[in-house]
């Protein structure tokens, strides 16, 4: 089974949204919902200061706690890549889900499920890129297999410095930034 | 390095601050949940012991039909609670077409359809006598309800389902790993003693027997101070943890939920009715409703704090 990942390239990311406003278009996500962000940090003590963006989004994490806390199985790890989803006809909105996710990468969709990022499950089954990656415009984004040596996400984290988000939450995040 | 400053697109007027994930619904359903495991477990050992109601017909004795009654009534307003903070509530009939053992609340939901039958048959024990006389099925149980033996077997399920009602309640928050104020393998037994606490309380203020009046304020004491020393298992192991456990914890040793926790739950709900109560089995002050009240109030406050303050305690760095 493939492992599909996102590799962000924090010193291209110019922090422009435009991966947050293609997702908002191509997955039709409520008003006053995203499933996918940017976070600006800035670090140091004035005037010594450095900044950083992310874009963030669900970590489709290899060991998912959303999945594993769910009482009816709607939270579950697709065959396709071990992408981490929710069938909204199997959730009765208990939002155990919500509350088990370190990155707050879940909401509750004002039709009553639990919603989130799919990493376009709709689009990557179909050999093409999620429309974040798909967009960006300094192309700091790239989707691949884990488990493939050879796809380009895997060259990456073999040969730069990367890091992930809240690694000490023990969910083996799958989104991975360079430095 | 800790960042000065963070700025995150995610928020919106729906999500900001904090991910508010359960209101008011969840304290009420972990509180009535507990309260029900206690009195099956109480009236499951009283029956185990082969203790017989000295008053039948509906009294709230120990092992009474009664206090299986108040279960009944319990758990219901506590499944009307857990039911209205479903946001998807036309699917709830989902939870039964599988199990997930992985899953707290799916154990959760197979238990409390268990709990229903055993407090049903908690109720046909000494059945109210119109429906004696009216349904021939109840009188014939009753037959078997005078059987030491079914009564002895009868405590024992009672205890048992009433163990993982109260166990499960805590065990929910504490397997949601991702808000460290629950991160703690305390909650379950705290909240089954709590449960246990909050039912001997409710027994103790309605019993009509003295000498169980007696022996449930002392049982009380007990639990209370069992419950005092599980609380502060409970903070000690999250201050000596991780420093994110650490700062979960300071949301009650300093942080906004300092006083109600402090005053609400371990002030009024445990040694203020601890006092009254020993001087009450002291034979000092006579018995009063003041003391399981305040027992109540106090259970109810628990479950209300932690539930609010784990929501708000989180990994992230800011």
């Amino acid at each position: 089974m493939s492992r599909l990942a996102m590799v962000i390239d924090t010193r291209r990311c110019v922090g422009c949204q435009d991966c947050v406003v293609a997702c908002k278009t191509e997955n039709q996500t409520p008003e006053g919902f995203n499933r996918d962000w940017i976070t600006y940090i800035t670090k140091g003590r004035f005037p010594t200061l450095s900044m950083s963006i992310q874009s963030e989004r669900c970590n489709h994490c290899d060991d998912p706690p959303c999945v594993s806390c769910c009482p009816t199985g709607a939270s579950h790890v697709h065959d396709f890549g071990g992408i981490v989803l929710v069938d909204k006809d199997e959730c009765i909105g208990c939002k155990a889900c919500v509350a088990s996710c370190p990155y707050d990468a879940r909401y509750m969709h004002p039709d009553g499920y639990a919603d989130k990022c799919t990493f376009c499950v709709h689009r990557v089954e179909h050999g093409q890129d999620p429309a974040c990656v798909s967009v960006c415009p300094t192309h700091c984004m790239y989707f691949g297999d884990l488990d493939d040596p050879e796809s380009e996400v895997s060259k990456l984290l073999a040969s730069r410095k990367h890091y992930s988000l809240l690694p000490e939450a023990g969910t083996k995040p799958r989104i991975f930034y360079l430095e | 390095m800790t960042p000065i400053e963070v700025i995150s697109t995610a928020r919106s007027p729906v999500t900001d601050p904090h991910v508010h994930v359960w209101g008011w619904e969840i304290p009420v359903y972990l509180f009535l949940g507990g309260l029900t495991a206690g009195l099956m477990i109480l009236s499951g050992y009283a029956l185990w012991r082969g203790r017989r109601n000295p008053r039948p017909e509906a009294s709230f004795a120990l092992a009474s039909s009664g206090l299986f009654g108040v279960g009944l009534v319990t758990i219901s307003l506590g499944m009307v609670a857990l039911f209205l903070d479903l946001v998807h509530k036309p699917y709830v009939w989902r939870l039964y077409l599988t199990f997930e053992p992985t899953s707290p609340m799916s154990w959760g939901s197979w238990i409390l359809l268990l709990v229903y039958p055993v407090l049903a048959l908690g109720v046909l024990l000494d059945p109210p006598r119109v429906l004696r006389e009216r349904v021939p099925a109840v009188a014939r149980l009753r037959r078997l309800a005078d059987s030491d033996r079914a009564r002895r077997w009868f405590g024992l399920v009672s205890i048992a389902v009433g163990v993982g009602l109260g166990a499960y309640t805590g065990l929910l928050l504490s397997s949601l790993g991702a808000r460290p104020m629950w991160s703690s393998s305390v909650l379950a037994p705290l909240f089954l003693v709590s449960g246990l606490s909050t039912a001997a309380a409710f027994a103790h203020w309605v019993t009509p027997v003295p000498e169980e009046s007696e022996q449930l304020a002392r049982l009380d004491n007990a639990l209370i101070v069992a419950e005092l020393a599980m609380l502060a298992f409970f903070l000690i192991g999250l201050v000596s943890s991780t420093e994110v456990h650490a700062r979960a914890a300071a949301l009650l040793l300093g942080g906004p939920y300092t006083a109600v926790f402090w005053v609400g739950v371990v002030g009024l709900g445990l040694v203020v009715p601890l006092v009254i109560q020993s001087l009450v089995v002291t034979r000092r002050v006579a018995h009063t409703p003041l003391a399981p009240i305040l027992v109540l109030l106090g259970g109810l406050v628990l479950r209300f704090v932690l539930v609010s303050a784990g929501q708000i305690s989180h990994w992230s760095r800011l």
